[in-house]
């Protein structure tokens, strides 16, 4: 498949907010059962749900470029019943509203304590609202995932470890943000948000190592044979039937050289695992704002390649009619 | 439930090209505008079309073998391009089958080209929504025109017949029993989109003969059988004529 531009942004930074309210929503859970310290409600959790929604807010504006009529894009939201996309294009909005509507309860401090557990654990208004969007942004992660995943055809997508592998790598790129925005603020929730985020980008190397092999032994249901059903291995193209490109040749061959295709896979494997994993390790007990940011740069960096490579690798059935120009 | 689908014979199919342009003169004429081109007359010209006609060889030199194989939606019965649509905009009809696209509701976000397998669907460039083959809907109910003339405008301009038109599902049809009883098949089976347009394979003619059909046991000529050629010196009727 062709890349496209918008789409890579669109995931991964939609990606990155889904993991940074994660964090900033795990942290406060382990605070209210005291694992952790108890963060400051405006600063801490007020600006880092501002940041997640900053990114929210990004990648739906990327994927406006995606379309051809954004005007329209509204429509989108019709068939939920059948179309994953469409159910994306729902939870998107509505987890946005929901982590803007987490982050004003904590910035305001409008958050009224509503029970209280065991009489121990203090359950607040904006716990609530965070197991909600919790929910949601898993939701989310499976929406993106299975736009990919149910295309059964697209036989490199069409696997459970798509939806695991956008999941484990928006949670670890937003946890990595998190651990950088705590430093940032001299947080001492620092270090668990640094400990989890090498937690998750251990996890993501592994399932996304899994889905790399999986694609390399895929054998392809559809040839040349069952394509055009001519029972002969020995067919070879003479003519697609024009010249100069159409929307088939352009939009399903990624066009890279091999030497390329191979670059951008090593290139993300070791800025997505390794060095992130490093650089989080090298922080971890400093509270080094500046490597922790860097981890995230390289890291979000690294996830663009591998978006570029995760659409790159799949091969459409479509292509086999369009093995030679004349 | 009527579905209407084109059945494609590829044992006459001579890959002239007439139904790409005639699909492309009538669909750029519609009412539902243009197909759209990019640089028609400069370099790399390129366009939106419903339909394409591609061709392989089959086999090893010396014994190979040309298909032309035209290629256009092939308006599934279980059509994996309509669910994907998040807007509707891709459906199927109820009434005939025919998968068309609402052109007003398309976002253009190309899902649904992605979800077919057969790369059947392109974008307009310029009114940039998912275009496709729509076996002429806009013709084959058109009560103006001649009873003769309400088939799609590829299947009129075949100059070998190649193409037939009608509903696959009445097994009266001509369509129907082309099918049945020339081996028509579905592309890409194995996704179980289950395509209603079929192709009809191609099939050599092949006579057998024996060789007692070549020398003929009780041949009559055999009771005159030839003499034995006369030696090379022996006198001919020459030496006594050609004087
Ligand atoms: S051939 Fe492609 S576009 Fe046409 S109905 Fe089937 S899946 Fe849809
Ligand atoms: S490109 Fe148009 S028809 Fe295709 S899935 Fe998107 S909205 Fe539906």
């Amino acid at each position: 498949m062709h890349p496209a531009f918008s789409v890579i942004f669109l995931t991964t930074l939609i990606g990155v907010g889904q993991g940074l309210f994660l964090a900033l929503y795990t942290g406060q859970l382990y605070s209210v059962v005291e694992v952790v310290p108890v963060e400051d409600s405006h600063h801490h959790y007020g600006i880092g749900a501002l940041i997640a929604v900053v990114f929210l807010s990004l990648g739906l504006l990327a994927s406006f470029f995606h379309l051809g009529h954004p005007e329209r894009g509204w429509r989108a939201i019709a068939r939920w019943r059948t179309s994953w996309l469409s159910r994306e294009v729902i939870v998107l909005p509505a987890f946005m509203g929901m982590v803007a509507l987490y982050g004003l309860v904590h910035y305001f401090d409008l958050n009224p304590v509503l029970f209280t557990l065991r009489e121990t654990f203090r359950i607040d208004l904006s716990l609530v609202i965070g197991a909600l969007t919790t929910v949601l942004a898993f939701t989310l992660f499976l929406c993106t995932g299975m736009i990919y995943a149910c295309i059964k055809f697209l036989q490199e997508w069409a696997t459970p470890l798509t939806v695991v592998n956008y999941t484990l790598l928006g949670a670890a790129s937003g946890f990595t943000l998190a651990t950088a925005f705590a430093a940032s603020q001299g947080s001492q929730l620092t270090d668990f948000y640094a400990g989890w985020a090498l937690l998750l980008t251990l996890a993501a190397l592994v399932t996304r190592v899994a889905s790399l092999i999986r694609n390399q032994r895929i054998k392809h249901k559809s040839t040349l044979s069952t394509a055009i059903g001519i029972r002969d291995s020995r067919i070879r193209q003479k003519s697609q039937g024009f010249m100069t490109g159409s929307f088939n040749t352009r939009d399903f061959f990624h066009g890279a050289p091999q030497a390329v295709f191979k670059g951008i896979k090593w290139f993300f494997l070791i800025t997505v695992f390794p060095i992130p994993i490093v650089l989080l390790a090298l922080g971890m007990g400093h509270s080094g704002v500046a490597v922790f940011a860097l981890a995230f740069a390289i890291q979000y960096l690294g996830l663009l390649a591998d978006r570029w490579f995760f659409f790159a690798q799949a091969n459409h059935p479509q292509n086999l009619y369009y093995q030679a120009v004349g | 439930m009527t579905q209407l689908a084109l059945v494609i014979d590829l044992n006459v199919c001579v890959g002239c090209h007439a139904c790409v342009t005639s699909c492309k003169e009538w669909n750029t004429s519609g009412s539902a505008g243009s197909l759209s081109d990019m640089n028609p007359f400069s370099r790399d010209p390129t366009g939106t079309f419903f339909n394409r006609v591609q061709t392989f060889e089959v086999g090893e030199f010396p014994n190979t073998e040309t298909v032309h194989f035209p290629k256009s939606c092939l308006h599934c019965e279980d059509p994996p391009c309509v669910p994907v649509c998040p807007t509707g905009a891709s459906y199927k009809r109820e009434a005939d089958g025919i998968v068309l696209v609402d052109y007003d509701k398309c976002i253009g976000c190309k899902y649904c080209a992605w979800a077919c397998p057969y790369g059947v669907r392109e974008i307009d460039e310029h009114q940039k929504v998912m275009k496709k083959c729509t076996l002429c809907v806009d013709r084959i109910y058109d009560t103006a025109l001649p009873e003769k003339e309400r088939k799609p405008a590829c299947v009129l301009a075949c100059p070998t017949s190649a193409r037939l038109f009608g509903d696959v599902n009445d097994p009266e049809s001509e369509v129907a029993e082309a099918i049945r009883e020339r081996g028509g098949y579905q592309l890409m089976p194995e996704w179980g989109t289950r395509p209603a347009n079929h192709y009809l394979p191609r099939s050599k003619t092949r006579i057998t003969i024996h060789d007692d059909e070549l020398t003929r046991v009780d041949n009559p000529l055999n009771k005159e059988r030839q003499l034995p050629m006369p030696d090379k010196d022996a006198p001919t009727l020459d030496d006594f004529t050609s004087w």
